[in-house]
């Protein structure tokens, strides 16, 4: 039933895979960029977009590029990261993070919040947003940290697409918000720009979770939508970095189709405290 | 497994395809090393509904493709809304949370892409009734890298846009109407055993 082989189709795949791989190493040697350890069938579809984007046909065409064109690697990192998010996207996730984790943090007297991956910066207003609510922005650090520094970039300027709206307000009423969401935000024709003031306690800063180390003491880590591009050996390094940066008692909150498996090396070190919405608790004392 | 043995099935669908697909599970011959994929543009975040009605219509079980678990054989994996769904070469499942893609997400184009790379000639590919272009483009790489194509046949669709797209793109090697297309996966899955 099968049909015979057609070597033609397959070594163009095989040329293309080597492409891929080159591409990468190229990218790590000349930048230090390490992508080598990421999920390669969606990497591999986002190089191909980039090569479309920038007007080559083929992945290995990536390459000169990525060596001779220093200043195209904003651009190349930028396309490689996948930026998407919406103002409480997963609404039930921030309704959780009211009712199970704002509770806990306000017994800190100063309360660190690492966002990894904050891409375009709609988790930070969201959060920012919610600590002002609950009253703790004064006792509260966020550090939002990502290594595709054009995001970080777009995070700190907070202008959305106005089109977006509808979905905003309905993430943040269904994210249990008590007041309008239109008192953080100002509308100037088809664009929103988020108040400046929920930036007041928010450090943007360049952190590739791939080559850096500790970057906080934290009493929450989140990291949503993230892990799912990275292998399972990688996918549990920096699962064991962010229990390492968190302190006794601290909270991890993940992606919705993001899990602490069993068999991650540091499963035993946290607690569940939500597995709907993918909140863990670093545990107190180590067993 | 012999040579000539499919690994995988793969099926994408959009609108007036579910009826389809429940048919289809009902061909399934239990055991078999194939293993099957699902994308639904219909299915939401939360899987738990649909992998209960689709499980009614197999001996397999049906569950959610969750990240960085294994493609199976002799399991039905559905695709959740919300992701993107991607299979790797050590045929693990990835997720993917990036734009939509002709507004769809799950992309049928995205899964039938990084299947066709991973099976190859061993890989059959059924696309079905619904009212968009997604799925055309990826039934093409399975056609290119040797796989066995399969269309459900137009006039059969409830919304035939889907099917007409592949036809407008390439030829797939059969065009089958739903009892035809049952046939088809009782047949594969019993080689297959």
């Amino acid at each position: 039933m099968v049909k015979p082989r057609d070597n033609e189709a397959e070594q163009a795949l095989e040329a293309e895979d080597i492409a891929l791989e080159a591409f990468i190493h190229a990218l790590k040697l000349r930048h230090g960029y390490d992508f080598s350890e990421y999920s390669r069938a969606s990497l591999k579809r986002r190089a191909q977009e980039l090569a479309r984007k920038l007007g080559v046909e083929r992945v290995g065409d990536l390459i000169p590029s990525t060596l001779y064109e220093p200043a195209l690697v904003r651009e190349i990192v930028s396309h490689l990261s996948v930026p998407v998010s919406s103002l409480f996207r997963d609404p039930e996730v921030f309704q959780a993070m009211r009712s199970e984790v704002l509770p806990m943090l306000a017994s800190w007297p100063r309360i660190n919040i690492w966002l990894a991956g904050c891409a375009y910066g709609e988790e930070v207003y969201s959060l920012a947003i919610m600590l002002a609510e609950a009253g703790l922005t004064p006792r509260s650090q966020i550090y939002a940290t990502d290594f595709n520094d054009y995001a970080l970039e777009r995070a700190a300027e907070g202008i959305f697409n106005r089109q977006n709206l509808p979905e905003y307000r309905s993430n943040y009423l269904a994210s249990g918000g008590p007041g309008r969401l239109s008192d953080y935000y100002h509308a100037r024709y088809n664009l929103i720009r988020m108040r400046r003031e929920l930036l007041e306690k928010v450090v943007f800063a360049h952190h590739n979770l791939v080559t850096d180390g500790v970057f906080a003491e934290a009493q929450l880590i989140m990291c949503r939508n993230v892990l799912i591009y990275f292998t399972q050996p990688l996918k549990d390094r920096v699962l064991t970095l962010f229990a390492d940066s968190l302190v006794r008692g601290g909270f991890l909150v993940l992606g919705n189709k993001e899990a602490l498996s069993t068999t991650s090396p540091v499963a035993d070190r946290f607690e569940l405290v939500s597995a709907h919405e993918r909140i863990y608790r670093l545990k107190r004392d180590r067993a | 497994m012999s040579d000539a043995d499919y690994a995988a099935l793969v099926i994408g669908g959009s609108a007036g395809s579910l009826e389809v697909v429940c048919r289809l599970l009902e061909g399934l011959e239990a055991p078999t090393r194939l293993a099957i994929v699902i994308c639904l543009h219909t299915a939401s975040r939360d899987l738990d509904d649909l992998c209960a009605v689709l499980g009614r219509h197999t001996e397999l079980p049906v569950v959610e493709a969750e990240d960085g678990t294994a493609v199976e054989a002799n399991r039905v994996h559905l695709a959740a809304g919300g992701y993107h769904l991607l299979v790797e070469r050590s045929a693990t499942f990835a997720l993917c949370a990036g734009p939509r893609i002709q507004y769809a997400r799950p992309s049928i184009d995205v899964l039938f892409e990084s299947m066709a790379d991973t099976y190859r000639r061993y890989l059959v590919g059924i696309l079905l009734s619904g009212a968009n272009a997604d799925g055309a483009a990826g039934l093409r790489a399975i056609h290119r890298l040797g796989g066995l194509t399969i269309v459900q046949t137009p006039e059969t669709a409830s919304a035939p846009d889907m099917p007409r797209a592949a036809l407008k793109l390439f030829e797939p090697d059969r065009q089958n109407s739903p009892s035809q297309l049952l046939d088809a996966v009782r047949v594969i899955s019993r080689l297959a055993r």
